[in-house]
């Protein structure tokens, strides 16, 4: 989001290799912050409130109402319309009377659209195209800090001997320095900057894969950029959300964060072999997982010591055959 | 912080259904957003405040009608509302409650002329 006035957050979204900006209706376009405020202060409404009484059947446009108080409102006053004309018209409790009519009706029209179609009509076509291509992906989600980029790269590392290609798709706000981290293994990446976004969305994947050929019956990482909240929203076409909790955070890490947990298909418990200097609760943690998620499948493991891999590269072995879970579960008899 | 993001998605919505030309601007624009949806409403309507200018959405104000979402006790199977996804079986007292709805984020209506 511009850190000035909050409007359009993919204007600064930038995938390695390319140089405009993007808007979200896909126009392309170069444009500066520094001149256009959209502070309050031109156009304060200090001084009347519309409370209690209904403008449904006349349009403000034009007129002022400046000067004239809420008590005011409560029985019959005057407008002056832009082309000189003067109404009156009662304020009642039930519709007010206003002797004008207008060229158009107001009417409702029904749309019945989920705000998320778009991203999850992309991540649709991105899940077409990975089924297709025999790939499996994992959206990795996490705090910062939590471990994610170094679990990665063990990761990556250990896979390598077996044989499937690899991909990485790096998500953050700003470098690439994960995705140079990624490519130090010998495993291609694209970095995907979300400028001032906070997570990734569907379309940004889409066009990260056209910089990334993905050899067929491959495993792709995402690594999102590092955030609790955000991008539990946000479907990437994904096969499996693995969401990694490091015990540096503390226990109550997925109650504080109850909707990026409870989408979880695994969660990774990770630098525990820091538990002991920590005095950390690991069972306190997991309780707090099944609370919020009770499905999950909970790992504890550590990206510096290895512990715990054998079980976290089987599950990635025995998900990639498996087709992902149902999105609806079946209610209890 | 995503919510701007999303005040442009519903502006999209608007702008595809006048794209038509059955209407000219618009005064209201219905949304339902349920209660484990991941939307902040304050935020979402600074968010509109700033993806609507200029468009046929210029003068709209943005009408959230809250919903809660609904679950399924896992110990008493009885079927209640929740506000967050911890709440407790308001019939048993049950922390263990299997979320069947509740991210509804939707554009439910718009008033034109």
């Amino acid at each position: 989001m511009c850190g000035t006035c909050g409007c359009s957050d993919k204007a600064t979204i930038s995938v390695e290799g390319e140089h405009h900006h993007v808007l979200a209706d896909g126009s392309v376009v170069t444009h500066q912050h520094d001149d256009h405020g959209h502070s309050n202060e031109g156009h304060s409404h200090d001084g009347h409130s519309h409370d209690g009484h209904s403008h449904d059947d006349h349009s403000h446009d034009g007129h002022s109402h400046d000067g004239h108080s809420p008590e005011a409102h409560s029985h019959e006053h005057t407008h002056q319309l832009p082309d000189g004309r003067v109404i009156r018209h009662h304020h009642h409790d039930e519709a007010p009377t206003v002797q004008l009519l207008h060229d158009t009706e107001v009417r409702r029209i029904a749309v019945e659209q989920d705000v998320m179609a778009k991203n999850d009509r992309i991540a649709e076509l991105n899940r077409v195209r990975f089924g297709a291509n025999g790939t499996f992906v994992i959206n990795l989600m996490s705090s910062p800090g939590s471990g994610k980029t170094t679990l990665l790269v063990r990761t990556l590392q250990a896979l390598k001997s077996f044989g499937r290609p690899l991909a990485v798709i790096e998500g953050d706000q700003q470098t690439s320095l994960d995705a140079e981290r990624i490519r130090a293994t010998g495993v291609p990446a694209v970095q995907v900057n979300t400028g001032k976004g906070c997570h990734l969305d569907a379309e940004m994947v889409l066009r990260a894969l056209s910089k990334q050929a993905l050899a067929p019956g491959g495993t792709l990482f995402i690594e999102n950029v590092g955030n609790l909240v955000c991008p539990a929203g946000f479907d990437l076409g994904e096969a499996r959300k693995v969401v990694i909790a490091s015990v540096t955070e503390g226990e109550e890490k997925p109650l504080k964060y109850p909707d990026m947990f409870a989408i979880a298909d695994l969660v990774l418990v990770n630098k525990v072999d820091l538990v002991d200097a920590l005095g950390f609760d690991l069972l306190a943690l997991e309780q707090n997982v099944r609370r919020v998620n009770p499905k999950a499948l909970i790992l504890r493991v550590s990206a510096r010591t290895g512990h715990g891999f054998d079980a976290w590269l089987e599950w990635l072995t025995t998900s990639a055959v498996t087709p992902p879970p149902p999105a609806v579960e079946a209610r209890p008899a | 912080m995503h919510e701007v993001g999303l005040a442009q998605s519903i502006v999209d919505i608007v702008r595809e259904k006048a794209a038509d030309g059955s209407f000219r601007s618009v005064k209201t624009v219905f949304l339902q957003l349920g209660a484990l949806a991941n939307v902040e409403p304050e935020a979402l309507l600074f968010g509109f405040e700033c993806a609507r200018r200029g468009t046929v959405a210029n003068d709209a104000t943005l009408q959230i009608k809250r919903t809660p979402g609904t679950a399924v006790c896992a110990a008493c199977g009885a079927e209640v509302t929740v506000q967050t996804r911890l709440d407790q079986c308001s019939a048993c007292g049950s922390g263990q409650v299997l979320v069947m709805s509740g991210d509804e984020f939707r554009v439910t209506e718009l008033e034109v002329s």
